[in-house]
């Protein structure tokens, strides 16, 4: 009886999120205004990485894409779906060409982080944690990837030292319902079982919109988000 | 059990009627100076056979810290305006000088060291006049500050093997890590503290910093975290957390490490020391690095071809 019931709670939840909870939230952000122009980088200073660039590269704070799309914006589930674990896989966050790639990533609390130089010159990888702890490491050309982990939810600044114009951003969550909004602008968050809930929509120069949302069955609940772009 | 209750409710009563009459006070007191929150915990601290109490260290807090680091112990100190670098805010909990890898807390010994050796091109003196229980007492007040003291336990602090001799031989493998693992590219070629980042570089509170200039002290230069040459392992091992300098704990090996030390004192043009010794006993010339691989026969060719690497 009890060995049953044990089969039954498996099935349901293995097999549960993929049949029952279709719920999905998806959407597109977008931005009204005149965003402010993106710096040019002088990387001729390491030329290692200056000629990997065919095209001059810009400063990344502000990426949008046609349509007054805007890209990298972390759309999550700040409310109503805490995800107790962290997923089995590690997040990859490159330093190639002296640009991080991808510009921000996402991870739950507890998540691996892999840390990889693709460069022929030395990176620091300094994430400016305040809520989680700081911490600041070498990574010259050909080192293993660096393995680490934050505990605490926090939107972390992240730089080089030694190129000043690297910076880039660690989302840690407490979800892993997450989407970062490409140059289309498009999110989605699916599998979502029947439920309320709030996303966050957050540009780590134009802040944080929420919304609240109810998911009643299967269904596709469509959002967007506008922000503001700053005059300077 | 009844009676228990009516205790309980009377007693939740009389607090509550006690704490509105407290806070009624409070709101009527007059702001008079400064008048800093008594620390929430009760921390110690154990170096060697004393333990330190933050409860003892409040007076010498408030007379010799706080000038710089705060009340709050915050970093915003009457002086703060005045100083650079700045005071280091204790809220946060990072700190430069630390036995333990990036990321982790310092020892109680760490703190009690960087208290009485002070902190070299910066405006915290050297404190020795404090008695040893007074420096432990403020070890124990500075935990007072960031909740991360009871969280977390101070990192382990890393292992430092016995240093090899200084050979003309080290100071050329030395060289050859510097070059490689790009300290120039902060601390400049010669170590100057001129290389082509520097004048970019800003600490975790986006303050200009500088990067240590090794060739400018004679006989009495100090680094940061100290003076000796496992004090030099240490910092590039653990890093300054909270500055530029990143540890290099996982990308060079202890032996290594031995060699960049011995490369870093010659970098100390004016200061009289064994590696600048062996240096001039070698001819005032560092000879270019050959890499040792394992012997196979065909590196040994590879070498001999390339004249000796780099």
């Amino acid at each position: 009886m009890r060995i049953r019931k044990l089969y039954g709670a498996i099935l349901v939840s293995v097999v549960g999120p993929t049949l029952m909870f279709a719920g999905t939230i998806s959407g597109k952000v977008t931005y009204t205004g005149t965003p402010v122009k993106q710096k040019p980088i002088d990387m001729s200073k390491e030329p290692s990485c200056a000629k990997q660039h065919a095209t001059p590269v810009t400063t990344e704070t502000i990426v949008t894409g046609g349509n007054n799309t805007l890209e990298n914006v972390v759309v999550y589930i700040s409310a109503g779906a805490d995800d107790a674990n962290a997923p089995a896989q590690a997040v990859t966050f490159t330093q190639k060409g002296c640009q991080y790639i991808p510009h921000v990533i996402a991870l739950h609390t507890g998540q691996e982080l892999q840390v990889l130089n693709a460069d022929q010159t030395s990176h620091n990888i300094h994430p400016l944690a305040k809520v989680n702890r700081e911490w600041n490491k070498s990574q010259p050309p050909g080192s293993p990837a660096i393995q680490e982990k934050f505990d605490q939810p926090e939107f972390i600044s992240v730089k080089c030292n030694i190129h000043p114009w690297m910076h880039g951003w660690f989302a840690v969550l407490k979800t892993n319902h997450v989407s970062i909004s490409k140059d289309d602008g498009a999110f989605s968050l699916p599998d979502l079982p029947p439920g309320k809930y709030t996303i966050t929509a957050w540009h780590e120069d134009y802040g944080t919109q929420t919304q609240d949302v109810t998911i009643t069955g299967n269904e596709t609940k469509s959002i967007d988000f506008s922000f503001k772009a700053k005059a300077y | 059990m009844n009676d228990l209750k009516r205790v309980h409710f009377f007693s939740a009563i009389l607090t509550f009627v006690l704490a509105g009459f407290t806070l009624a006070q409070a709101q009527d007191a007059p702001d008079v100076g400064p008048h800093p929150p008594a620390p929430l915990k009760n921390m110690e601290s154990h170096i060697g056979n004393i333990t330190g109490h933050s409860k003892d260290a409040k007076g010498d807090y408030r007379r010799y810290c706080a000038g710089c680091h705060g009340d709050l112990g915050d970093g915003q100190g009457e002086n703060t305006p005045w100083l650079d670098p700045k005071p280091r805010n204790f809220t946060l909990a990072t700190f430069k000088c630390r036995s333990t890898l990036t990321g982790t807390l310092p020892t109680d010994e760490d703190l009690y060291n960087t208290i009485a050796r002070g902190l070299t091109n910066s405006n915290m003196p050297i404190w020795n006049t404090f008695t040893k229980e007074q420096r432990a007492n403020l070890v124990a007040y500075i935990k007072t500050f960031s909740p991360r003291w009871e969280k977390e336990k101070p990192g382990e602090p890393i292992k430092i093997p016995a240093e090899p001799p200084v050979t003309i031989e080290s100071i050329s493998h030395g060289k050859a890590l510097f070059t490689k693992l790009e300290c120039w590219k902060c601390h400049g070629p010669e170590g100057k503290g001129d290389g082509p980042s520097a004048s970019t570089l800003t600490d975790s509170q986006d303050n200009p910093i500088r990067p240590y200039n090794f060739a400018a002290g004679g006989d009495d230069s100090r680094f940061k975290c100290g003076s000796t040459n496992a004090d030099v392992y240490k910092i590039f091992i653990t890093g300054l957390d909270g500055t530029p300098m990143p540890s290099f704990a996982d990308v060079i090996q202890p032996n290594d490490a031995w060699d960049l030390v011995h490369f870093l004192r010659v970098l100390q043009v004016k200061r009289h020391s064994k590696e600048n010794d062996v240096l001039k006993a070698a001819g005032g010339r560092i000879p270019p690095y050959v890499e040792k691989q394992a012997e196979t026969p065909a590196n040994q060719l590879e070498n001999r071809a390339a004249g000796g690497g780099n």
